[in-house]
């Protein structure tokens, strides 16, 4: 299929209540700084309790369609293992996967129903390059809260990605609240460095 | 200024700029943050109303005195206002009156997923589709006018896609918040059978203005290009045939009635095939069909779910008999375990629903998180229909079968029971019912994002209101057997629940706790010893609780765990202790 000239797909996955869309939002802001057009589609309502969700963020010159399309994503970005393979097949094939290394059983696995694949992150390294996993929550909480722990995300992602860093620092004062700015910024530059920028 | 604004956003912003004095709803996904948002504006009366006939009788008022409106609500909730909405068509406004309706295909949070383009023709009221923020937000100012100019209520659509996605707005000032003069005008607003008649002949005469309109307005416009085929859109669907086809000759309707038959006959002799893209029902393609047009549409779109770039894409083409490079989906090499959503942990309705399970009851449910109940392992609901069905269905399964009379409940939420559970209770004690009604009263509403109602004694902006007395409500219905209970204290629910449902009279029990979710100061998580693995706890399906494999004792996570307790009056053998209780 003829892809949209110049349209950057990011994919935030996670489960309800981790803060995709505050990271989403982030990611948005990113793409305004650099004057582009961006659309960002969210899930709202009974998936938040507890289940799969998904945060998509687009950013070029003229995007149409809020969604991505399975096969178009050029950036996965999993805060939890699970997810990220479950969302897998939305990545084109040189796509790059970041995860946090956080597991949260569903219920289905916390009952006994179902077993939580053991060989996740074997499975996408065979298909996808480059895998990049990072414990998000411990580096957060070194930065001052395991709660920024989607900021550490947005570091790693940063780290992926070719956009000047002041844009990445514009877009954190932008989106959050000034008396978390510090802690932020500090897990922001923790997920960036784990990937030796 | 340009910012990023979800459609309901934007539609709030929208109420802002274009002097909406009075916004009111009731809470619903995609919804919800239309009057959320338009709450912060403190020049606007914005309010929850106990359920959507009365936000819109509350807004249709407001627009006969004079003051411009907007009404919000989901898909469903329209057709509980749908007896205001229809008459209101007739009466027409004097302030502009529009009514935001979500719709949700694919049933991202909802029952069903009835394409309410329909309710346009049915009521015989105009109606206007969004593709994106900023047309949501100018679309809030073209309703008024439209309503305004033609004396119609007006319908704006949005669907979830649009609803819950965000896009570049340009904000603009806000304008006047001025109030017409009121003047009564009996034969416009009483609507007796002669005055009826009358309006439904100025209704007929009004459909042909808005045709006109309809056929000038900017909002329909068509995008030239390659004329081999033309594709006719409206909504989030003119987004995924413009991605999918870019070099397409589109006709994009902004305005779905009445739809411009003139301009639609122009458009199909300027194209080759012409296609509808559109979700749900063949809203558009039913009509252009009878203009006596041959149009493809559902012939090779679903006529259920949500679309996509793809799937317009790929079946015009294959209706072109033009190639696409398909993907082939990627063999992968094992399945991921689903993730339902989940009751949260300490959630006041999880040892209640144990409970009943227990017990082995039949259990009608209603529209709320407990509705998530019905899921495994819990499993415990037989029914969940729409808002307030829970009791009025439990009264029929009563009278349609007795035999289930002993050993039926109801269980409905607080927001729900006021929404439209009054009026079924009032019922079962008339005509002789003897179902118990439990009316979970976590406090809010919890599922939409935790909303006031009438029996939080808060309004949508924080004042305080009087606090419905449940209690005392239930009794001047005329339930003589009123019982409160905690949903944690386990024995005493059994206890009150076993005696309630013997009786051969309505019974309510209130079972009375905050949502989990509200309470800022969670208690100690509990802890484990000697856990004889019998994995009875876990089917509480408590998402702090697992068994994992090998492990040979049930865990508690305490990084989830509220410490609520009733998984330590679950387990037989006392493993599970709350902090502090360890040795007792
Ligand atoms: S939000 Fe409240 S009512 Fe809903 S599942 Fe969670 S604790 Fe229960
Ligand atoms: S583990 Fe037990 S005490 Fe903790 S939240 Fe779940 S049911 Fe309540």
């Amino acid at each position: 299929m003829k892809k949209m000239p110049n349209v950057t797909n990011i994919l935030l996955v996670g489960v309800g209540g981790q803060g995709t869309i505050l990271a989403g939002k982030i990611l948005a802001q990113v793409g305004l700084a650099q004057g582009l057009d961006v659309k960002m589609s969210e899930i709202h309502g009974m998936a938040q309790r507890g289940g799969s969700v998904v945060t998509q963020v687009r950013m070029g010159e003229q995007v149409f369609s809020p969604l991505i399309e399975p096969g178009e994503a050029d950036f996965l970005v999993a805060f939890e293992k699970l997810e990220a393979y479950r969302w897998a097949q939305m990545l084109r094939p040189a796509g790059t996967v970041i995860i946090n290394d956080q597991r949260i059983d569903p219920l289905p696995v916390l009952v006994g129903a179902a077993v939580y694949p053991p060989d996740i992150v074997p499975a996408l390294k065979a298909r996808f390059s480059p895998v990049l996993l990072a414990p998000a929550q411990t580096l957060a909480g070194r930065a001052g809260s395991e709660k920024a722990a989607n900021v550490v995300l947005m570091g790693m992602l940063a780290a992926g990605m070719t956009i000047p860093l002041t844009i990445w620092q514009e877009a954190l004062a932008a989106v959050i609240p000034p008396k978390l700015l510090a802690i932020n910024r500090r897990a922001f530059a923790a997920g960036l460095e784990t990937f030796g920028n | 200024m340009r910012t990023l604004l979800t459609g309901n956003e934007a539609i709030a912003r929208g109420a802002y700029e274009y002097g909406v004095k009075v916004a009111t709803a009731y809470p619903g996904t995609p919804s919800t943050e239309i009057l959320e948002n338009i709450a912060k504006c403190s020049e606007i009366h914005s309010q929850w109303s106990p359920n959507e006939k009365v936000a819109l009788e509350v807004g249709l008022g407001a627009a006969i005195a004079g003051a411009r409106v907007l009404v919000a609500m989901k898909h469903v909730g329209v057709n509980v206002a749908a007896d205001p909405l229809f008459t209101a068509a007739y009466t027409g406004v004097r302030g502009g009156l529009v009514l935001v309706s979500t719709d949700d295909p694919g049933m991202h949070s909802s029952q069903n997923e009835q394409d309410n383009r329909h309710y346009a023709p049915f009521a015989k009221i105009p109606m206007l589709e969004p593709a994106d923020s900023q047309q949501a937000k100018d679309m809030v100012g073209l309703a008024l006018e439209i309503s305004e100019t033609f004396d119609t209520p007006v319908l704006l659509r949005l669907t979830t896609r649009v609803s819950h996605s965000r896009s570049l707005v340009n904000l603009g000032e806000p304008g006047e918040r001025a109030v017409k003069p009121y003047q009564k005008d009996v034969a416009k607003y009483v609507m007796l059978p002669a005055y009826g008649r009358q309006r439904r002949l100025f209704i007929a005469e009004r459909d042909k203005r808005l045709q006109a309109f309809a056929e000038n307005t900017p909002v329909n416009r068509i995008e030239p290009g390659d004329q081999a085929f033309g594709i006719i859109t409206s909504g989030i669907s003119y987004l995924y045939a413009r991605e999918a086809w870019p070099e397409a000759t589109i006709l994009h309707l902004g305005m779905t009635h009445p739809l411009p038959s003139q301009m639609i006959r122009e458009f199909a002799g300027q194209v080759g095939r012409l296609f509808v893209v559109e979700e749900l029902e063949p809203y558009l393609e039913n009509q252009i069909k009878a203009m006596g047009l041959p149009v493809t549409g559902k012939q090779i779109f679903p006529a259920y779910g949500e679309l996509s770039v793809t799937l317009v894409k790929e079946r015009i083409a294959g209706a072109l008999g033009r190639e696409t490079a398909g993907r082939e989906a990627e063999p992968r090499p094992f399945e991921a375990p689903g993730r339902p959503p989940v009751m949260c942990p300490g959630c006041p309705h999880r040892g209640l629903f144990y409970v009943l399970r227990q017990l082995k009851l039949t259990v009608t449910g209603d529209i709320g998180c407990y509705t998530l109940g019905a899921l495994p392992p819990l499993a415990v609901l037989d029914t969940c229909i729409c808002m307030g069905a829970s009791i009025s269905g439990a009264l029929g399964m009563e009278k349609g079968n007795p035999g289930l009379a002993r050993r039926l409940v109801a269980v409905i939420g607080d927001s729900t029971f006021l929404h439209s559970g009054i009026t079924g209770l009032m019922d079962i004690v008339y005509n002789g019912g003897t179902a118990t009604v439990i009316i979970l009263d976590n406090g809010t509403t919890a599922m939409t994002g935790h909303q006031d109602h009438p029996g939080t004694g808060r309004t949508l902006t924080g004042q305080p209101a009087y606090k419905v007395d449940f209690v005392a409500l239930a009794k001047s219905l005329g339930v003589k057997r009123v019982t409160e209970v905690d949903p944690f204290d386990l024995p005493k629910v059994k206890e009150v629940v076993s005696r309630e449902i013997a009786v051969p009279e309505p019974s309510v029990i209130i079972a009375r706790r905050p949502c989990a979710l509200l309470v800022k100061t969670p208690e100690s998580p509990v802890v484990v010893a000697g856990c004889n693995a019998c994995k009875a706890c876990l089917r509480l399906g408590c998402p702090a609780l697992s068994f994992p494999e090998g492990a040979g004792s049930v865990e508690v996570n305490p990084a989830l765990c509220t410490g609520c307790g009733v998984c330590t009056k679950v387990c037989k053998f006392g493993a599970l202790r709350k902090a502090g209780e360890e040795n007792a």
